[in-house]
């Protein structure tokens, strides 16, 4: 009795009954005369215009049809397109919709994404996953897929069809700022990276040779690594001000970048240590046995044998150490640190919900940029090694 | 008195216990935290007022661990369901979604998850709470099924071979044998929600955050002191506590 | 009594087991072997309703399991397989109370019966009582989960290649064991192995299967003797054919009753002949003086005998 479902991905059904109770019911955008007062809702239908705006609905309707299709590479790769697609229009389309708003009212009108665009968006984006995922891609091509569809949605930005939306009339407002902030952040995460590594994996090969250090090591850094960032600045500042105050010729200073570079280098030598032990400790005996009997040095069985077998851990724990710093970067925008944490907090010191958006989405985007890079970097090290 | 030395063996080991240690101080810091203000005036001799007495350290370490709690407890109870649904055959299809979702929203920095609450739900601490929530649930769902996945095959044979329903293989086997490792994400959650709590006293939650962003604002730095020293503690005890109950978790695989 | 009645499951794209009807007798210790994917594990697991046949019905004592309570069938029988799956959190007391709990017995009778199934297995209550898994060896595992399965005094026993990954000492004391066991519970065996040794060595009847279907089912001297196609000669092992007959058949069936014209310490008359040539050999002998199982004089093992075939 050979059962024949009717669904074959309720991944995509639901997802789909997601989209279409989010498209109904929730505010698509909101529309507010100025920064400073909350709008009044627009809904997705009253942004259908023109043809070209029902067509962004298509890729939607291509989900929900996923789950009665036979399932193949060929649905699987429409429904990736489509969420993609559905992602990509609904951005566009929230942009056009903005324009026309923007069009008939007072300079200062707003318009920002709603509780509708929201979920859509993320129901469209996790379609995209769910397709890439049943293809099957290696890692590299699933972040092309991710790639793609960020790529699509910058060129939106860059053609301006997106200006009117708030966050961006916020972007135009501080542009300067804004471009200062993100150098600025970058260059913390970069500046933390340097002591990190020059102490971190010296520290980390020594841990695995000697095992008292190892003992010796890990509950430091475990403690470290509990106690909350806002805390640790804190407790930085009376001695580093302390030291300022002792040496003024120095630059150090209990508040601004300085700090913020210690405090994360503290946070960011765990998972390299961490996993500069766990790679080396990876190394199988027998190769290192097999490297000693063909007659390596000590010198050549690290560089030739041990580092490179260990490489990917160790890359795992940079991507782990570049993640968390790029968000604890912005909690050092508390200290004076700078840093697109200091547009957030302004914003949400001042009520002012466009700037939090413009401190925050940048990270969680630097964040995932920063996750994908490294993920790609270790894949394509896998491939070279199998 | 051979009974009464291995009490006081027993009782000189409780208290050097770290955990206890650490609670010890955690206590003193909170209680006594008012008592120290002779030491921060000499300490900081230009500040009008050297300690925060906006709150009491008492109600504030309480609302913190309100907040970590509730949501903590939200997502363990929602975590370990889905992690649950998505490892049986009826959610299965679930699972690959899941873990994607789990594993990409851990790369999203907690402080900006907090941020883009606010626009979207407005100010004070049920975004807080949500958005505490939402982070929590990324670990939990992950360690859950990691956890669930890790039971050996064997085992789950056998239980069903002897004739364990699916309801008792998941009660007395499968959530036992996945504890230590479920444990382990609520810890990562915990830790996580205890420093992201204390941020959250930017967007309106009354938390031990308070102190320290009042102290940064308003160049006192005796408040960040007093905040950031008991948030750290709260912290660390915490984590020792979670130490204890792995340690519980596994008591089976010693001896 | 389990009964197969043209019973047929079929794993997408191939058939594991293709029509094989099969009575296995109340009390027998019945051997499933055949080479990897003959479709014997699936067979025993259908048994207990682990799998669910396609076509067919299985019965026990007459009744058709498909109209029985899964988790009910399986508490009736015992299972062991290869990996034991002991519950690593439990202590080696909860292992084998696991279905007298689920039973709900009341908590004495499960302490007995506990203490009844150590000593059954040659386990040492007072060290293992409370010990868990990972503190056992291999073979002490696969004792307690031969008691865990015999807890709740099963009619059958099923038993999945449960010897399989020991050391070969250890299986044979344990074959030993469940040959000792079988002849004092009378339980019924339906035993997975792909060892024709272990096979001919346990069994009551043994079913050869091959590619989902029952090739021979008889006894180990039937098998021996007469096997039906080349599978079952390739499981017997071509070149050692004499051997594997030696190991089967007993001094008994060759003895002559005669009084006289043997010395030496005597030979059981139920002592497989495989046995009594290496007694000769190492006696540089010829004949033994054999005994029945009241120690009685049973008569003299002439090595001539033992070679006629």
């Amino acid at each position: 009795m050979p059962h024949r479902p009717i669904l074959h991905n309720r991944v995509a059904l639901l997802l789909a009954a997601a989209i279409a109770a989010a498209a109904l019911t929730l505010p698509f955008l909101g529309f507010a005369p100025n920064r400073l007062l909350s709008g009044r809702p627009v809904a997705l239908w009253a942004a259908l215009v023109g043809p070209l705006d029902w067509l962004v609905l298509l890729p939607g309707v291509v989900v929900l049809a996923v789950p009665f299709l036979r399932p193949g590479r060929a649905v699987s790769a429409a429904y990736v397109a489509a969420g993609v697609l559905l992602a990509v229009g609904l951005v566009w389309l929230a942009g056009a919709q903005a324009a026309r708003l923007a069009a008939n009212a007072a300079p200062a009108a707003r318009t920002s994404f709603g509780a509708g665009f929201w979920v859509m968006e993320a129901a469209a984006l996790l379609a995209a996953m769910d397709g890439v995922r049943r293809l099957g891609l290696a890692p590299a091509w699933r972040i092309a897929v991710g790639a793609a569809a960020a790529a699509l949605i910058g060129l939106l930005l860059a053609s301006g069809r997106l200006d009117q939306l708030s966050i961006l009339r916020e972007y135009a407002n501080q542009r300067d700022v804004f471009a200062a902030a993100v150098a600025r952040h970058a260059v913390l995460v970069a500046a933390a990276l340097v002591p990190t590594l020059l102490i971190g994996v010296p520290l980390g090969v020594l841990a695995q040779r000697v095992p008292r250090v190892r003992r010796a090591v890990f509950p430091v850094l475990n403690v470290v690594q509990t106690v909350p960032s806002i805390a640790l600045f804190g407790l930085l500042l009376a001695p580093l001000s302390a030291l300022a105050n002792a040496l003024p010729g120095l630059g150090i200073a209990g508040v601004g970048p300085v700090p913020a570079v210690i405090a994360l280098t503290f946070y960011s030598l765990l998972p390299i240590v961490r996993n500069t032990v766990e790679g080396l400790d990876g190394v199988p005996a027998a190769v290192r046995e097999a490297a000693r009997g063909m007659g390596m040095t000590k010198r050549q069985i690290f560089w030739k044998v041990e580092v490179p077998l260990a490489l990917p851990v160790f890359l795992s724990g940079l991507r782990i150490t570049l993640v968390q710093a790029v968000g604890l970067a912005a909690v050092a925008a508390l200290i004076g640190a700078g840093g697109l944490g200091a547009i957030m907090f302004q914003g949400l010191f001042a009520n002012a919900l466009d700037l939090v958006l413009l401190g925050a989405v940048p990270v969680i985007v630097l964040a995932v940029a920063v996750d994908a890079a490294l993920k790609l970097a270790v894949s394509l090290l896998g491939r070279r090694a199998a | 008195m051979r009974a009464g030395s291995t009490t006081l063996r027993w009782r000189m080991a409780f208290l050097t216990d770290r955990l206890t240690l650490a609670v010890a101080v955690l206590v003193a810091l909170v209680l006594g935290m008012p008592l120290l203000k002779p030491l921060f005036a000499a300490a900081f001799p230009t500040l009008d007022r050297p300690l925060y007495e906006a709150d009491s350290f008492l109600t504030l370490t309480l609302d913190h661990l309100a907040l970590v709690g509730l949501s903590s407890l939200t997502a363990v109870v929602a975590g370990c369901a889905a992690g649950i649904f998505v490892t049986r055959p009826s959610g299965a299809e679930f699972r690959g979604i899941l873990e994607a979702v789990a594993a990409m929203g851990q790369t999203f920095p907690p402080v900006a998850v907090l941020a883009v609450a606010v626009p979207v739900m407005g100010f004070g601490a049920q975004p807080a709470l949500i958005a505490l929530t939402l982070y929590a649930l990324l670990p939990i769902v992950e360690n859950t099924v990691a956890g669930l996945e890790g039971v050996p095959e064997s085992v789950l044979e056998s239980a069903r071979g002897l004739g364990m329903g699916p309801v008792e293989r998941l009660f007395r086997v499968e959530l036992p044998l996945a504890a230590p490792v479920i444990l382990a994400g609520v810890r990562t959650a915990v830790v996580i929600n205890v420093g992201t709590a204390a941020i959250a006293s930017t967007v309106g939650a009354k938390t031990l955050g308070l102190p320290i962003i009042v102290g940064l604002n308003g160049s006192n730095q005796a408040y960040v002191i007093q905040g950031a020293v008991i948030v750290a503690a709260l912290a660390v005890v915490l984590d020792f506590g979670f130490d204890r109950l792995a340690a519980l978790s596994v008591r089976w695989r010693r001896g | 009594m389990i009964t197969f009645d043209r019973v047929t499951k079929r794993f997408e794209p191939w058939t594991a087991v293709d029509g094989v009807s099969l009575t296995v007798e109340a009390g027998e210790f019945c051997v499933l072997i055949g080479p990897s994917g003959s479709g014997k594990s699936t067979l025993m697991k259908m048994t207990n309703r682990l799998i669910v046949p396609e076509e067919g019905t299985i019965r026990v004592d007459g009744e058709d399991i498909a109209t029985l309570r899964p988790e009910d069938l399986r508490r009736r029988m015992g299972y062991v397989i290869q990996n034991v799956g002991l519950f690593p959190h439990w202590t080696v007391e909860r292992n084998i109370a696991t279905v007298p709990t689920l039973l709900g017995w009341p908590k004495a009778r499960v302490r007995d019966r506990v203490s009844d199934l150590l000593d059954l297995l040659k386990l040492d209550a007072r060290r293992f009582r409370d010990a868990y898994p990972h503190q056992l060896s291999g073979g002490q595992q696969q004792r307690v989960g031969v008691a865990r399965a015999l807890a709740a005094e099963p009619a059958i026993l099923l038993m999945d290649e449960p010897f399989s990954a020991l050391d070969p000492i250890t299986r044979g004391a344990l074959q030993a064991e469940m040959t000792a066991i079988h002849k004092a519970t009378g339980t019924t065996i339906v035993f997975v192995t792909h060892d024709m040794d272990e096979a001919l060595k346990l069994a009551n009847r043994i079913a050869v299967l091959d590619h989902g279907r029952l090739v021979q089912f008889g006894t180990p001297l039937d098998i021996l003797h007469h096997p039906a196609n080349d599978t079952v000669r390739d499981l017997i092992g071509r070149e050692d054919w004499g051997l594997k007959l030696l190991a089967v058949e007993t001094v008994g069936q060759r003895v002559r009753p005669e009084e006289d014209g043997a010395i030496g310490a005597p030979l059981p008359a139920d002592a497989p002949l495989r046995q009594a040539i290496a007694e000769m050999v190492a006696r540089g002998t010829d004949r033994l003086p054999v005994v029945d199982a009241g120690g009685r004089p049973a008569g003299v093992l002439h090595l001539s005998d033992v070679v006629r075939s």
